[in-house]
């Protein structure tokens, strides 16, 4: 077997559970989402509301059924991913209040009527998520279970994909075809869909990936995997094109090559897939720009945000002042104006936290994003089995890129997307699979940091003889 | 709300976020400092029942002598075993010293134990045997620096 396989040996000593850790950083992680939802309350209302006091109550409980649940049914877990998933909830939840008071003010100032506030539904999604979260928990009890359902959820994720694209239920929204409406709810089906093909490409990459990577030709001095062995990254390649053109969505597409294209890495250990992915990336992306006007039309607001302010790159240069207004440490939460960007709430919401919180306190932002990547590769890392490294690798990996791009979109590093920010951002779809996937993640970790009794039924059977 | 308050509110949210940055910090870095997260690195010498911990004060370190085994082939290979006085125990059983993750290996397969200064290896009765420098041992041998012993697919050396 390859280096993904690890010796495993008899721990001698209790394994700490963490647990205690954990509950201290959720107290902290409410502190510090009451202190912001608080302040937004004292600095616009000059009190504090009624309703404030109940939001607040629903979330304490809501973050005792998790701290609960992670102890009762994942309870070597890791301690840290949870607590820091929440911080973000609760701060996104705080942000969407603020942009809520600020359209009551707006409305009280034209005489007209304000839009319903946002804050509840984000709240009530948030709930949903964290009831699925404890329903995996519960569920899942072992992720290599989700290995026998490799190619269903390689087909419910394609299904789910495409589903905007299906006549009466399909719906555009800004130009984007990913939303489906039945019923009077939307749902973006691709963010589930973001998940079912985690599974997949683990399932598939697992089995596969000796394969992918043993088996080399030699074209012009440069080895490379041989053709048959390059028809998934094509598959994967023009799905992600399909998505681009049919959907228009830059961001999901980007999203589902580049998580593939990694676990190509990871499960390979092979750099040349980096190199073909990125070779074929830049094709993709050279002819989705001669090709679309939409993906035109976003490089050039990239490149030139100032050219056409009033119209086309109005949103992306509202957010530039917020962030320049924001400065350093930020005009403080309920002092700013980020009402002024379009969308502020959803797409721009990192927008809204940088001009209020400061590059200071953006960053403290960033690094939680950080720290829950890097606790999710690395129960890739500690976990025993190839499908469950995979799995995990891939969950903290599409976290990682959904943040990288939007964030390198609002901050112009990049060319917008319409990719939401993890956790923050309002909108259900995105929040309750995000929920979905750190259940995932959770319980992979705790039978990562399970002491194993493995060796136990090692020590039982019958030692082999050296064949001589 | 007063200017003043509303700025020291603003500053302290700061300073309250970045704090529990640094908790979680200190809460990984502990974490990360656990006695054994995915496999571990160390196993330890002497009587296995006790935790790494107080191994020191027990084993006065031989002045001259070999320091530690090394595993140098094999699954484990890179793992450290610090040698006290104590005697040292390699196989499949949980409670050996070096418990091995091998096909090859028996459950008590070989012993090392520290006679006047030398390590002597014995057999435990090992179905494929303990060896010594490609040479199946027959009876306690001893075992000194720049020589190898091989048990399973595992290859240990002495080093000082």
């Amino acid at each position: 077997m390859s280096t993904l396989t690890r010796a495993s040996a008899v721990p001698r000593y209790r394994q700490p559970t963490r647990r205690g850790a954990e509950a201290g950083l959720f107290l902290l992680a409410f502190a510090v989402g009451a202190t912001a939802y608080v302040q937004v309350d004292l600095a616009m209302l000059g009190k504090v509301a009624d309703d404030t006091v109940r939001v607040l109550s629903a979330v304490a409980a809501l973050l005792l059924v998790v701290h609960l649940a992670v102890r009762l049914r994942a309870t070597y877990a890791d301690p840290i991913v949870v607590p820091t998933i929440a911080t973000l909830n609760i701060l996104g939840l705080a942000m969407i209040h603020r942009l809520d008071l600020a359209e009551v003010q707006r409305a009280a100032r034209n005489g007209g009527v304000a839009p319903p506030p946002d804050v509840y539904s984000q709240l009530t999604w948030t709930a949903l998520g964290v009831v699925l979260f404890v329903a995996v928990l519960l569920v899942v009890r072992d992720h290599r279970t989700l290995q026998r359902y490799t190619y269903t959820a390689m087909l419910a994720g394609l299904v789910l994909l495409l589903l905007p694209l299906a006549p009466f239920v399909g719906a555009t929204v800004n130009g984007a075809t990913l939303w489906v409406r039945l019923a009077g709810l939307s749902f973006q089906p691709g963010e589930l869909a973001k998940i079912l093909l985690t599974i997949f490409f683990a399932g598939y990459l697992t089995v596969t990936r000796d394969s992918l990577a043993l088996v080399r030709t030699k074209v012009m001095g440069i080895e490379l995997p041989r053709g048959r062995d390059l028809g998934p990254l094509f598959v994967a390649w023009f799905v992600s094109l399909a998505v681009l053109v049919f959907e228009r969505d830059l961001g999901t597409s980007l999203l589902f090559f580049g998580l593939f294209v990694s676990l190509l890495y990871i499960a390979t250990q092979r750099r040349s897939w980096l190199v073909l992915g990125a070779v074929l990336f830049i094709t993709g992306a050279v002819f989705a720009y001669l090709a679309f006007g939409h993906v035109r039309l976003r490089v050039d607001v990239w490149l030139h945000p100032f050219a056409d302010e009033a119209d086309t790159s109005y949103q992306i240069a509202q957010s530039l002042y917020g962030f320049a207004s924001g400065g350093m440490f930020g005009s403080g939460l309920g002092q700013g104006y980020p009402q002024l960007v379009p969308y502020a709430k959803s797409d721009f919401i990192l927008a809204a936290f940088g001009e209020e919180l400061g590059l200071i306190g953006l960053m403290a932002m960033l690094v939680l994003y950080g720290i829950v990547v890097e606790r999710g590769l690395r129960a890739a890392i500690a976990c025993r089995d190839v499908f469950g490294t995979l799995l995990a690798a891939g969950l903290s990996i599409s976290l990682a890129l959904q943040v990288f791009v939007v964030v390198g979109g609002v901050s112009r590093l990049i060319p917008l997307t319409g990719l939401t920010t993890p956790f923050l951002a309002a909108g259900g779809s995105s929040l309750v699979a995000n929920w979905l996937a750190i259940g995932l993640l959770i319980r992979i970790s705790d039978s990562a940091r399970r002491p194993d009794a493995e060796s136990v039924s090692l020590e039982d059977a019958p030692t082999q003889v050296v064949p001589l | 709300m007063s200017e003043l308050v509303l700025t020291l509110l603003r500053l302290g949210f700061l300073v309250l976020i970045w704090l529990l940055v640094v908790v979680t910090i200190l809460v990984l870095r502990r974490d990360l400092r656990a006695p054994r997260d995915a496999r571990p690195l160390v196993a330890t010498a002497g009587p296995t029942s006790k935790p790494a911990k107080a191994r020191p004060e027990r084993a006065p370190k031989v002045k001259t002598g070999p320091r530690s085994l090394v595993v140098v082939e094999g699954p484990l290979t890179g793992t450290v075993i610090p040698l006290g006085t104590g005697d040292v125990t390699i196989g499949r059983a949980a409670d050996s010293t070096l418990v091995l993750d091998d096909d090859y290996a028996s459950n008590a397969h070989s012993r090392l134990t520290l006679t006047n200064g030398t390590w002597v290896v014995t057999d435990l009765g090992s179905t494929n045997g303990t060896w010594v420098d490609r040479s199946r041992i027959t009876g306690p041998t001893p075992l000194t620096l720049g020589h190898q012993l091989k048990v399973g697919r595992t290859v240990l050396e002495l080093r000082r």
